[in-house]
């Protein structure tokens, strides 16, 4: 297929008064890992909560698997193959491991079921020696790749991943890099944001870097090693 | 006191606690889980209690009237959780306060016009009507053991419901973080109706199943919601485990004070919570969070 599998045309996102997202473009093709760039409070979260319905959206149309998902609620757009771990992980500390993952369980669009509880073990061997923990017992390393884990438990055509690797120690986010990229290689389709820079333009396949709400550069990974001067006025490097 | 007084006494307590924990069970789910405080939450006993005398009449038995009741309280809840508590949410406790309170008089409104304000008996059913003899004059009526028996039952249901069950697992995730359960893919709007009307089933329920032993009486509501409010305070708001000891002591003291000190009696309960307040100023089982 060569349809995208998720396509923002002008979309324009408010928090109250303040205009935070000012007409992105911005397209995911399938299996196509994308990097979601910009310095701090550039509109990175927020473009990623206008994809999923968490904010709305004021203009501009979204199109995910083919629906429109522009005023669609969460969980109807997670239902169109999407996954999202977001800023900060999100597990629920009141469940155990296990339940984290369980809960979340479901076949994907289409009926896929690529990934069971044993294959999110298998991608997580710590995560089995923790099923009764309570998700807030686990170091933040283990609450990672339990929001990732859980993620991939809804089969999703599309992972979105904001800062997963923000605040771990480096063994750990190597750690968190290796499966990212064994996630993509199955064909699952990515949208990464990340502080850094070297781990995320040596997986992607694309870069999208944001400026005040603005794309102001997309291109690969050697259209942007190209471009120092893109690099050092928009992200700092 | 002899031991058979004693012992029929803590089935009494025993049996109201439980009773108890029904209505306060789902009182609790619905302030712990959607932040709610449903006043309204008695009505449903009263409309339990009612819709079993009705249905009772009408087709001769309290086990058929018991289920068509079952089906035409979690009808209500349903409907009443899309039209009116939906709009709650994320509401003040006042606005809660204030439209739970008119739904109690309108269901009580309701309830004089469609059932009249007298008082109506419901009779036991009689595979249960015997009393198991203790003594020459003492005895315990087996209808007692099978109410106890019956919220043990449903008290286990709950319990397996929310630790083991998907659902429940969704319940507990949407209780810490509601956002995250719906970018899951969870519809958890459908999740708080589910809960909204199993708590006002088996408060519902619990009005069924004692109608036989308290009768039935116009605001029969206010005074179950009245101790279920403190038997959710002294088990810690959220808790349905807290919920469960705090009914069973509420019980036992209730019971036992009325024997104990009788002109003290109707403060026993308040006496309790006082004490555990003093000692755990959030109950027996905090949950932590909002
Ligand atoms: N809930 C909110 N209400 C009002 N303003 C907000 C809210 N969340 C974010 N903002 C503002 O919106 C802008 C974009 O924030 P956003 O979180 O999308 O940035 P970001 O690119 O993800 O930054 P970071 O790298 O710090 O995560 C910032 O100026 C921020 O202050
Ligand atoms: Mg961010």
């Amino acid at each position: 297929m060569n349809h995208s599998l998720l396509e923002a045309r002008g979309i324009h996102t408010y928090y109250g008064a303040s205009h935070i997202l000012r007409g992105i473009d911005f397209t995911v093709r399938r299996g196509e890992t994308v990097g979601l760039m910009g310095r701090n409070g550039m509109g990175k979260t927020t473009l990623l909560k206008t994809l999923m319905g968490v904010v709305p959206s004021h203009k501009g149309e979204i199109r995910i698997n083919g629906h429109v998902t522009t005023r669609s609620q969460p969980c109807r757009i997670a239902r169109h193959g999407v996954a999202y771990v977001p800023e900060g992980r999100g597990i629920f500390p009141n469940l155990s491991v296990r339940e984290n993952l369980v809960m979340a369980a479901r076949p994907g669009v289409g009926g896929r079921r690529d990934w069971t509880f044993e294959r999110a073990l298998k991608t997580f061997p710590r995560l089995g020696e923790r099923l009764g923990h309570g998700g807030g017992q686990l170091s933040g390393g283990e609450q990672q790749m339990l929001t990732i884990g859980r993620a991939l438990m809804t089969n999703p055509d599309l992972l979105i991943l904001d800062e997963a690797t923000e605040g771990l120690a480096p063994i750990i986010c190597r750690e968190i890099w290796t499966v990212i990229g064994a996630i993509r290689d199955t064909g699952i389709a990515t949208i990464i944001v990340d502080k850094n820079f070297r781990a995320i333009s040596s997986i992607t396949d694309r870069n999208v870097i944001l400026v005040k709400g603005n794309v102001v550069f997309e291109g690969d990974r050697e259209a942007l090693r190209s471009q120092p001067e893109v690099l050092k006025n928009f992200l700092g490097v | 006191m002899d031991v058979y007084t004693f012992l029929i006494q803590v089935l009494n307590g025993l049996q109201y606690g439980l009773l108890l924990f029904l209505v306060a069970s789902g009182l609790t789910m619905i302030f712990g889980i959607m932040g709610i405080i449903n006043l309204a939450h008695g009505s449903f006993y009263m409309i339990g209690a009612y819709l079993a005398w009705a249905f009772a009449a009408a087709t001769g038995s309290l086990f058929s009237a018991i289920l068509l009741g079952l089906v035409v309280s979690t009808l209500i809840g349903v409907i009443l959780e899309w039209t009116v508590f939906r709009r709650l949410y994320h509401r003040d406790h006042l606005y809660q306060v204030l439209l739970t309170f008119g739904l109690i008089m309108i269901f009580e409104e309701l309830r004089s016009m469609t059932f009249g304000d007298d008082v109506h008996s419901v009779a036991i059913p009689a595979v249960f009507s015997a009393a198991i003899p203790l003594t020459d004059t003492l005895s315990y009526p087996v209808y007692r053991l099978v109410i106890s028996a019956t919220c043990l039952v449903v008290a286990m249901l709950i319990y397996w419901l929310i630790q083991h069950t998907r659902l429940g697992m969704m319940i507990r995730a949407g209780a810490s973080n509601r956002e995250m359960v719906q970018v899951l893919g969870i519809d958890i709007k459908l999740v708080y109706t589910l809960v909204f009307a199993l708590g006002l089933a088996l408060a519902a329920f619990a009005g069924m199943i004692a109608a036989p032993i308290s009768t039935v009486y116009p605001n029969m509501g206010g005074q179950i919601l009245i101790i279920s409010f403190v038997v959710v305070v002294v088990g810690g708001i959220g808790s349905v485990k807290g919920t469960l000891l705090a009914a069973l002591m509420i019980g036992m003291a209730d019971t036992f004070g009325k024997i104990v000190l009788p002109q003290i009696a109707s403060m026993s309960a308040y006496l309790l919570m006082a004490a555990v307040l003093l000692w755990r100023p959030r109950g027996l089982f905090a949950v932590g969070g909002r």
